[in-house]
Formats: structure tokens, sequence, C-alpha cells
């Protein structure tokens, strides 16, 4: 296995009085897809606020080692933890451009090498066939995701209009077109049917396999939690209570009290207990 | 005609109606009586009061009616809606949004508009720029309407600079018109000290304006929505004021005369040249007429204009045009896909400062005398006002309401003090009508379907 793509080394976020990560540390490899899950309130958007650039983690250091090249995330602007180390992310309320279509959203995913090749809009302006090769590679970049998400169709179609199960597989697909080397996907299952979220499983495993690159992802729903990922994560009150694949995680006593409760631990609410054991 | 109301609302219609019309009445009467009812009249250098409360009655019975005539129609139209329980699929989604729903209630109240489809708005396009050339010669056409179009393509060109940054970019810029100022009072200090011509001096006045655009941009980049409006309104008042107070160069409230006239490539437009020098007319060997002028400036801003629009049209479906609409869409998700919102912002506005700037240029130049009279917030506020009636981001949006909102003032002379009271109702039915301006139409920067562009 190849050295760790993320290296989370003492993280700790603290908001006023708050501490809502405190000291932790884990590790997250390419071409695997490293959950983190937790009770509400866990400090897991937190997390990936801090390694997004979106807020400044108060200590600790954030590595991302991408080929030859190490970033220190926590020292980067936040769009150059996009543009440079290469770290893409969902949201967890849906964040596309409502407004424009499903296929300029993927355009403007590949905002910054279309940049470069209208060479600042002075060569774009000039109609410079460079810069209509390097659009025309784009629109097929953005056509082949489409495809992949099932919505080539729709492509000319608001991607406000879409529906919600395509918002989500649109913005993964958003994500992907910054050709990243780490995607945050912030619970890409919240609010889909079981069939939907079949097809997101499947969506995530091709992406692992076919690009190789590092997933990491926050989620509730187990049968997407114990189906694909490698290794997970689980925090509890901003601390990393434990780690490793998933069958070890669920078994974990440490776990099955924070989600839980203590006294509760022999009486499962059914519910419960079936998200548990799905996906094994 | 209310016989698909509910039962309910058709009992209940008469004594609701009466209600609201007296409330309206009501408060006709409270506004009516200080506005209207008391008059100052001089008599013999003594300032009296002169009552007309007869006018009141009037007033107050007019709102009443007027207001019943309202309900009426609004209930009307609500039954005439209802009937048809529209088992048709509904349209699709996202080209319309909530804000339109409001307004399609008043819709009925006026002659439908029709939305306009890709080929309506390239034949009407078409047919305007058709106009617009032909205009100078059309056998109505005189130097008073010359003047009056030379003043809507200004205004037109201003609305399409202003619409990258408030309708592409999003960014409410209320302090647009020191950009124009920026561009006019440039144009006739650089022609005057160094002696330039027209053609040399514009891009310079527009660069000028574009760094102040920047100059603008830094310190706002934080700012957004109406945090940014009152920033921009400041910017807007602090340039007025300094052309006000810097004398030694803008010669103050006097303001610039003798802003050098245009010339067709060095022929001037003058009945007798200086010596040395052939005008225009004797170049061309047909007698002189001041209208010549006229049309050559009103050819000049309408180039300049259809100029502006081939550039913004062509930024459109660049990445940076994208880039700047995704930033008005969501400027988080804009940073997480690398996007650098600092540049884009800052493009945005030396954009459409650049724009203005240049009209300012041509402003001075076919004024031949600038003040800061002519750079006054209501100017700012009519471009804004230009832009959201048109249809944030529409092109032929901006052009209809330019066309309306300079016409309508001019139209309404006829009217004296009415004059602007007219023109206030018209924004108002405008925006209760067709609450996303005029053109409310968003055509992709690209498609995939055919692979064609959108236009």
């Amino acid at each position: 296995m190849s050295a760790a793509l993320l290296e989370v080394e003492h993280l700790s976020m603290r908001f006023g009085g708050l501490l809502a990560v405190d000291d932790l540390s884990f590790a997250a490899r390419g071409g695997e897809i490293t959950a983190i899950i937790g009770p509400n309130g866990a400090g897991k958007t937190t997390v990936f606020n801090c390694l997004t650039g979106f807020y400044r983690a108060s200590t600790g250091r954030l590595t991302l080692n991408r080929g030859a090249r190490n970033f220190l995330l926590e020292r980067l602007d936040g769009f150059r933890i996009a543009r440079e180390a290469g770290v893409a992310r969902t949201f967890q309320n849906i964040r596309l451009f409502a407004g424009m279509t499903a296929l300029e959203n993927l355009l403007v995913a590949q905002h910054v090498p279309l940049m470069r090749a209208s060479l600042w809009s002075v060569g774009g302006l000039l109609g410079l066939p460079s810069f209509r090769r390097a659009e025309a590679q784009a629109v097929a970049r953005a056509r082949r995701w489409l495809e992949r998400i099932g919505l080539v169709e729709r492509a000319d179609d608001p991607a406000g209009s879409l529906p919600y199960g395509a918002q989500r597989r649109l913005e993964i697909a958003r994500a992907m077109c910054t050709e990243p080397a780490l995607l945050c996907l912030d619970e890409p299952a919240a609010g889909l049917n079981p069939r939907e979220s079949a097809e997101l499983n499947a969506l995530l495993l091709a992406i692992r396999a076919e690009h190789g690159i590092g997933v990491l992802l926050i989620e509730h729903d187990m049968s997407v939690v114990m189906g694909i990922s490698d290794h997970v994560v689980v925090l509890d009150y901003g601390r990393k209570i434990a780690a490793g694949t998933p069958e070890a995680v669920r078994r974990d006593p440490a776990v099955i009290k924070a989600y839980l409760g203590e006294e509760e631990e022999d009486a499962l609410p059914p519910e419960v207990a079936r998200d548990l054991s799905e996906g094994s | 005609m209310a016989r698909a109301a509910p039962p309910a609302a058709r009992r209940g219609a008469w004594p609701a109606r009466l209600a609201e019309a007296a409330l309206a009445a009501g408060l006709a009467l409270v506004l009516a009586v200080p506005l209207i009812g008391f008059q100052a009249v001089e008599t013999n250098a003594v300032l009296g009061i002169r009552t007309r409360f007869g006018w009141v009655a009037l007033a107050v019975a007019a709102v009443f009616a007027g207001r019943l005539l309202l309900t009426l129609a609004r209930d009307w139209r609500r039954a005439f809606s209802l009937r048809p329980t529209s088992p048709q699929p509904s349209p699709p989604a996202g080209t319309e949004r909530k804000a339109e729903a409001g307004g399609r209630r008043f819709q009925a109240l006026v002659p439908a508009f029709p939305a306009l489809g890709r080929r309506e708005r390239a034949l009407l396009s078409l047919l305007g720029l058709g106009f617009a050339l032909a205009l100078p010669f059309l056998p109505f056409s005189s130097s008073y309407l010359i003047d009056l179009a030379t003043s809507v393509v200004i205004y037109v060109m201003l609305g399409w600079g202003l619409n990258v940054v408030v309708g592409l970019a999003g960014l409410l810029d209320l302090g647009y018109v020191a950009f124009y100022a920026v561009g006019a009072y440039s144009f006739a200090l650089f022609v005057r000290w160094f002696d330039l011509s027209f053609w040399q001096g514009l891009p310079l006045a527009g660069l000028l304006a574009a760094c102040f655009g920047l100059t603008l941009g830094f310190p706002v980049l934080r700012l957004r929505g109406d945090y940014l409006a009152i920033v921009t309104l400041g910017f807007g008042e602090i340039v007025r004021l300094m052309l006000l107070n810097w004398v030694p160069v803008t010669n103050g409230p006097a303001g610039l005369s003798d802003v050098p006239r245009p010339s067709f490539f060095g022929l001037p437009f003058e009945r007798r040249a200086p010596p040395g020098v052939t005008t225009f007319a004797d170049f061309f060997h047909i007698p002189f007429s001041p209208q010549q002028r006229l049309i050559f400036l009103y050819y000049l801003i309408l180039a300049l204009a259809l100029v502006t629009n081939a550039f913004t049209l062509r930024l459109r479906r660049l990445p940076i045009g994208r880039a700047w609409e995704a930033l008005r869409e969501d400027e988080i998700a804009c940073r997480a896909l690398g996007i650098n919102p600092t540049t884009v912002k800052l493009s945005a506005f030396a954009t459409g400062a650049m724009l203005g700037g240049f009209a300012g240029a041509f402003f001075a130049t076919r004024q031949g005398f600038i003040s800061p009279e002519s750079f006054t917030f209501i100017e700012s506020a009519t471009i804004l006002a230009i832009v959201v009636l048109g249809g944030m981001g529409s092109q032929l949006g901006v052009v209809m309401a330019a066309v309306v909102l300079v016409c309508l003032p001019e139209l309404g002379r006829a009217f004296a003090e009415f004059r602007m009271l007219l023109f206030g109702a018209a924004m108002v039915a405008i925006m209760v009508w067709r609450p996303r301006g005029l053109v409310a139409h968003r055509a992709p920067s690209l498609r995939l379907a055919a692979g064609r562009e959108a236009r």
C-alpha cells in the first residue's frame, strides 16, 4: 500500500469555548474510501471544513501528499486547496449553481485549466484554435460524466430543476471534473431512497477503481458506510473513539456506546439494529 | 364569471371587496389632506393657504373606485384561472421561479406580453437593429428624434456595462455613475492636456475607469448584497464630491467646457473650417447641415454599443463569464472548485467600469460640456433600473427597458409636473407585471444538444 494521501495530525478546532474537534489524528490512503462517522454534532463536517480551507484549524497539521509534492492544507487558501492540492468536496446541503445548466456546472469545475487555455480571456476573445480545442475537450469530459451519472438527456436544463438524487450525483461529478487527488463527500446519501443510494455506492466504487483517488466520506447511512468503505473513523464529541475496518468498528463497544448509550446496549431499537447489520 | 370560484369566496366577496376599497380610500384620505388639501399661495407677498377639499374628495373617490375595480379584476382572474384544473404537464421547471407566481395573478390585467422564444428574440433583435441603423434616414426623423435616440443608446450601453457587474456577477452596484464620470472627465482632461483625438482619448478613458473599478473592487471584496450596495453608493458620492471640490483639475461646479467635438476621420463638422482644414461637408461636396454631426454622433454611439454587446456576449461564453455567473449563484461552491473569487470579482468590476468609461467619454464629446451635475445618484439609479426592469443578465431586456425609461419622461412632457409620477407608475407596473424583468430568460452559454452554441 502506498503512503497515506492525507495525514491529519493532532487537529483541533475551537469555536470560543466549544472544542468541536479535539486532537484528531487519522490518515486516508489513495485508492481507498475512508468514512468518517459519528453521532450528530460529533464534528465531522468541521473536519471537512478544516480540510478544505473554510475554517482555519486552531492547531494541528494537515498534509496532503500528491505525487512528489506535499501540501500543508492548514496554510493554504480555500481555493488553492482545491486548485493546487487537488481536494474537491461536495456539501451537506447541495451547492450547485442552480440557475446554470448541468453542463455549465461541469464546465465551471474546469475553470482553472480553461482559463489558462483562454489566456485569461484574451485568447478566448480572439477565438484562438488552442482555446477552442481546450473547450471541446472540457465539453467532452463533462459529457462523459453526464453519461455516467445518467443526466446526458438533461444536460441543458438548469441544475436547480433536476430531481434531488440527480443533483447529488451532479455535485459529485462536478467535484470529479476538477481532477482531484482527494474527494471529500459530505453526506452524499442524505435524502436518497434505497435504490438511489445503491446507485451512489456503485458510482463511488467505480470512481475508486478507475481514478485511484482517495475518497473521504461523511455518512449516516450505514448501508453506504459498511458497504463500500475500506476504513472507518468514528468521532464522538470531536474525539476519535475508534478506527479500523467496517467489521471491527461495528463490533467496537465504544462505538456502540456512542451511538446507543450505555444502558440500552442489549435492547437495540429494531431500525438501528437493522441499519447496523446492513451492508455487511 | 365567478361560477368556478369556491362558494365560500363567492358569498363573502362583496363585503370584503368593499372593505378593501374603503381601507384604500381611507389611506388615500390621510395622504391627500396634507398633500392635495392645502396649497401655499402667495398673495401680495404674503404667504397664505388655500384649501382644495374638492380635489381631496375626488382623489379619495378615485382611489375607492380604482381599488374596487382592481379587486374585481383580481377575483375574476382567479375564478378564470381555477377553471381548467390543468391536466397538462407542468412546463419544464426551472425556467420559471417562485417570484413569477406572484406576478402571474396580475398578468391578466394587462394584455399578455408573450414570453419570448429563442426565435422571437432573435427576430426582435434583428428588427431593432435594423430600425436603429435606418433611424436617421426615416421620413419622420428629426434632430430631436436623433438626439433622443442617442440618449437611449448611451443608456443602453451603460445598461450593458452594468449588466456585467449586476446581471452576470450578481454584485449590486449603486455607484455605477462614478465610472461614467471618470470616463467623461478623464477623456475631457486627457484630450485637453495632451491634445489627443477622440479615438486616442477613448481607450485612455476606458482604462482609467477600469482602474477605478479595481480601486472600488479591492475594499469591497468581502461584501455582498446590501452591504456592497451601500459601499458602492458611497463610492459614487465620493467621486462626485471629488469632481465638485478638486477645483484646480476639474474646475469644480463650473465644469469643463470646450471638450473637443469628434471629427469624421479628421474632417470636422463645422460650417466654416479654420484655414487649412477641410470640413466634412466640403470634402463630400454636400451642403452643410447641423444634422450631420448629430447623425455622426448617433452612429458613433451605436457602433460603440454594438461593440460592447458583442464583447459582453462573447465574454459570457468564455470561462470568465461562466465564473461570473457561478459567483452570482454560489461563492462558496466556487471556492471549493478552485476558483479565486477575488480575481473573478475584480475582473467583473473592471470590465463593467471600463464599459461605463467608454460611455462617459462619448458623453463628454457629445455634450461638449461636463459638470458634476450630470453624475448624480439618480443616474446610477436609472441605469440600475434599466438592468433590473430589463431582466438581469438579458441584453435584449436592457434595450427594451432603456427605450421605455428614456422615452417615457420625454413622452410625458405634456403632463408637466405629473411626468415623474407617470414614470414611477410605469416602473411599478413593469415589476408587478413581470417581476423578473421584461425579458426574464437565461440562455445557456453552451448547449450539449446538437453541439451548437446558444445565442
